[in-house]
């Protein structure tokens, strides 16, 4: 997400880089070509507008600092810029008050509103919260929409319940009632209820939502977007805060190249909080939305607090304890390799991860990041096609069980060759690398400055 | 070497922070071993869509609106052509560089983009626009939008026997909807039509694609979730042939641009439709919704790499949207917008009218501006 935003205004800041201060009128082009920027991602035009302005006079006004080169300054002030933009802190989902706190999800057909119902019942019976929730299917034109949150709910877990909201006929107001009840006496602690959705908005649509919620009464109405959507976000979104009331916003398909305009559009012209990014089919695939973070990575300026984020929920301290120890005793077996492996999956794509580091998504462009995915895949499958014995010394690999392992892996021998060498050179590599411990390992990557 | 640690880094979490940095660092050993890498299917499927056979449900239990479609392009039409002509007419009162910015704020918002936007433009930068008349200058506008968009519409005499239409698209903008569509169009001509069911990844699906076959009298080739789309097609193909049909329109799964393994599938589709009979495809659909904004120009890109796409139907333009961002895919990248799709009735897919659509971008003048 953001890549042709993040190319854009990488090559503005470039063209600026060579000039010696802050002017008007290098200014002046450089934001011309950001507005343009900001346009071709599908950013609203009068928010296009109004982010060019504040920068231009933010860049004019400062004082000039020394430390800093021109372009520097610039990026500085536009990361500012587009983190306020975006709506500055973190938005947080309210559960507050006496159990269940309702969640509302509106938005127009098609624009995962079912999905991310599973995704945020996932989010909250996950560990960090602890929080049983009740889905309630109040689609009731869209029969297999009610199916869809069934088989969502079933795949979130223990612990998830969903209202059997009958397939034929009903008024969403009585079904939403009851369910709310049915959840209260259930005892659980949050219902989300995926209403109905239209191709447009309109005045029906608006008046069953508004029925719906003076009778539902929900703690947060959060109103979920598809990030492709151009230049109508904007319209649909205050439609939907002028027709009903939004707390909260979810924007949904943004692991396609979605060019990121709707979410720094729809919190500036709305003034409510996006609160999730839904970044991929699975139902873990939803993301807070840290707008400091999101606007450091369409500068390419990475998101280690988020990579930092991932690693710990996929390593325990004692696990990152033990792999230390093994790679600094060169003691990095093929096992440990495929532990790593297995933990990088947990953390999320490839290209997800690249980016996340400052300057790797120069490096990763390119590169076909979704078949670095696949050959993680394929070298999975080359070391779980070795015996323990091998994993654990892969000295003793000669040719005959390198072609026992090829087959048995579905590859080539050569694959399993030059998975080999890679493994070797990635031992060395990481010996050297933390060799001054986690600090030195930091100072390698020019981070511990 | 004494290392400061970044303030945001919480000393206890070192270790973690370094195991998490030595992971990916792993993946990037890794890289060099991707060039050689072969290419192959990615695992991951697509969001399923569920409400589509809803769709066809209304769309059938809905008689056809008693207004027309120009009527309700036209209602939707006036809806932005006030504020247009208000704008229009305080920004040419205004003159200078107002102007100019207000011109490029209606294309703009319309997701005609930026580039395409100044080029439209361009033109008229050079002419005094102050103090002109606002319709010259509206007129002028839509005549430069109409003559960037006008393309070639399907043949009226099909060039070729059977005539077979491949549809593609991203997920949600209404594949089978609009092949529904222009099955009732070719019925309503007189030919015989087949539908290819090969979306065999969603659920239900097919099943739309069979509530269209019936309303519309045409026969359908179909197989079970989860079968090969490509065999699907193969059948769909032969039978096509051994029953001497007129016009054979292929269904596919949505799948994003982005997903290099479905759109090595699609490929595939093509080519099998090829193999049965050469030259077909005759015509490669891309179906893509107008709330879309400048992505669906790399939808294009990409579809039109991958399956050689000949036109496009541009959907949902009865809401808010206007699809503007056909201007670019028109000047970009000389794909002709064959339909438009205007809602959910039967009758809703109209063949592509430029002059109308480049007066819903910038308004058509017909009414008075306010002052």
């Amino acid at each position: 997400m953001f890549d042709a935003l993040s190319d854009r205004l990488e090559g503005v800041f470039r063209k600026i880089r060579g000039t010696g201060r802050i002017t008007e009128a290098n200014v002046e082009e450089a934001l011309r070509d950001v507005r343009m920027a900001l346009l071709e991602a599908d950013v609203n035009f009068q928010v296009a507008k109004d982010f060019v302005d504040r920068v231009k006079a933010k860049a004019m006004g400062q004082e000039v600092l020394r430390a800093l080169s021109p372009d520097q300054q610039l990026v500085k002030i536009v990361h500012e810029e587009l983190t306020a933009t975006m709506g500055g802190a973190a938005g947080k989902l309210d559960l507050s008050g006496e159990p269940p706190a309702v969640l509302m999800l509106v938005g127009l057909q098609g624009s995962g509103k079912t999905t991310t119902a599973g995704k945020l019942a996932t989010l909250l019976l996950g560990e960090q919260r602890r929080r049983r929730p009740f889905l309630v299917p109040l689609d009731l034109a869209r029969p297999a929409a009610i199916q869809q949150l069934k088989t969502l709910a079933a795949q979130v877990g223990d612990g998830c319940g969903v209202y059997d909201t009958p397939t034929s006929g009903g008024d969403p107001v009585a079904i939403a009632k009851a369910a709310i009840e049915q959840a209260r006496v259930g005892g659980y602690e949050a219902v989300i209820l995926d209403t109905a959705g239209r191709l447009a908005i309109d005045e029906d649509l608006m008046a069953e939502l508004r029925r719906v919620r003076d009778a539902a009464k929900p703690r947060q109405t959060i109103f979920v977007a598809d990030a492709m959507t151009g230049q109508d976000a904007v319209a649909v979104a205050t439609g939907f805060r002028d027709g009903i009331g939004i707390d909260g916003i979810v924007l949904t398909k943004m692991e396609g190249d979605a060019r990121g305009g709707a979410a720094l559009s729809i919190h500036a012209v709305t003034g409510k909080p996006i609160l999730f990014t839904g970044v991929g089919e699975k139902l873990s695939a939803l993301e807070v939305f840290h707008p400091e973070r999101v606007s450091s990575r369409i500068l390419g300026m990475g998101d280690v607090m988020s990579l930092i984020e991932k690693a710990e929920a996929a390593y325990d301290a004692k696990q990152a304890e033990a792999l230390q120890k093994k790679l600094r005793k060169d003691e990095f077996t093929l096992e440990d390799f495929r532990d790593q492996l297995r933990a990088v999956k947990k953390m999320g794509s490839v290209a997800d991860l690249m980016g996340m580091i400052p300057g790797m998504k120069k490096l990763a462009r390119g590169q076909d990041m979704a078949g670095a995915d696949q050959e993680l895949a394929r070298i999975e499958a080359i070391i779980n096609s070795m015996t323990r014995q091998e994993r654990r010394d892969h000295l003793i690999l000669n040719a005959s069980r390198r072609k026992r392992i090829a087959t048995g892996s579905g590859t080539s021998v050569a694959e399993v060759n030059r998975f080999l060498k890679q493994y070797g050179q990635a031992r060395k590599v990481m010996k050297s690398l933390t060799r001054g411990g986690p600090r030195g390992l930091l100072a390698q990557l020019g981070m511990g400055r | 070497m004494s290392i400061e640690i970044p303030p945001w880094v919480d000393r206890e979490q070192l270790p973690v922070l370094a195991a998490g940095l030595a992971a990916v660092l792993l993946l990037l050993g890794l890289l060099g071993f991707l060039v050689a890498r072969r290419r192959g299917r990615v695992a991951g499927g697509e969001s399923s869509g569920g409400g589509k056979e809803d769709a066809v449900a209304r769309a059938s239990s809905t008689p056809a609106s008693p207004r027309s479609t120009a009527q309700r392009f036209r209602a939707g039409l006036a809806r932005s052509r006030s504020r247009l002509a208000s704008r229009l007419a305080a920004a040419l009162g205004a003159g200078g560089p107002d102007l100019d910015d207000e011109l490029l704020r209606i294309l703009i918002e319309s997701d005609v983009g930026p580039k395409s936007a100044q080029e439209i433009l361009a033109g008229l930068g050079r002419l005094p626009a102050h103090g002109r008349d606002p319709e010259a200058v509206r007129a002028e506008l839509r005549g430069r939008i109409e003559e960037m968009v006008r393309g070639p519409g399907e043949p009226e005499q099909l060039p070729s026997h059977p005539w077979v239409v491949l549809v593609v698209g991203v997920n949600g903008v209404g594949k089978t909807t609009s092949i529904g569509k222009l099955a009732a169009r070719h019925r309503a001509l007189g030919r015989s039509v087949l539908l290819v069911a090969g979306d065999t990844f969603r659920a239900a699906a097919a099943d739309q694609l069979e509530v269209w076959a019936g309303r519309s009298d045409a026969g359908i080739v179909r197989q079970g979730e989860g079968a090969d789309p490509s065999a699907v097609v193969f059948d769909g193909m032969k039978s096509a042939v051994a029953r001497d049909v007129d016009v054979v329109l292929v269904d596919t799964a949505g799948r994003l641009h982005t997903k290099t393994n479905l759109m090595e599938e699609l490929r595939k589709v093509r080519r099998t439709v090829e193999r049965v009979l050469p030259g077909a495809p005759h015509e490669v659909l891309l179906v893509l919704d107008a709330t879309t904004g400048q992505n669906a120009l790399a939808q294009a890109k990409t579809f039109s790499e991958a399956v050689d796409v000949t036109g496009v139907v541009l959907t949902k333009l009865d809401g808010s949207a206007r699809g503007g961002v056909v201007v670019a895919i028109c000047r970009e990248l000389g794909l002709p917008v064959r339909w438009v799709g205007l809602g959910e009735a039967v009758d809703d897919l109209e063949p592509f009218d430029a002059a109308e659509f480049a007066r819903a971008l910038v308004g058509d003048g017909e009414e008075p501006p306010v002052a």
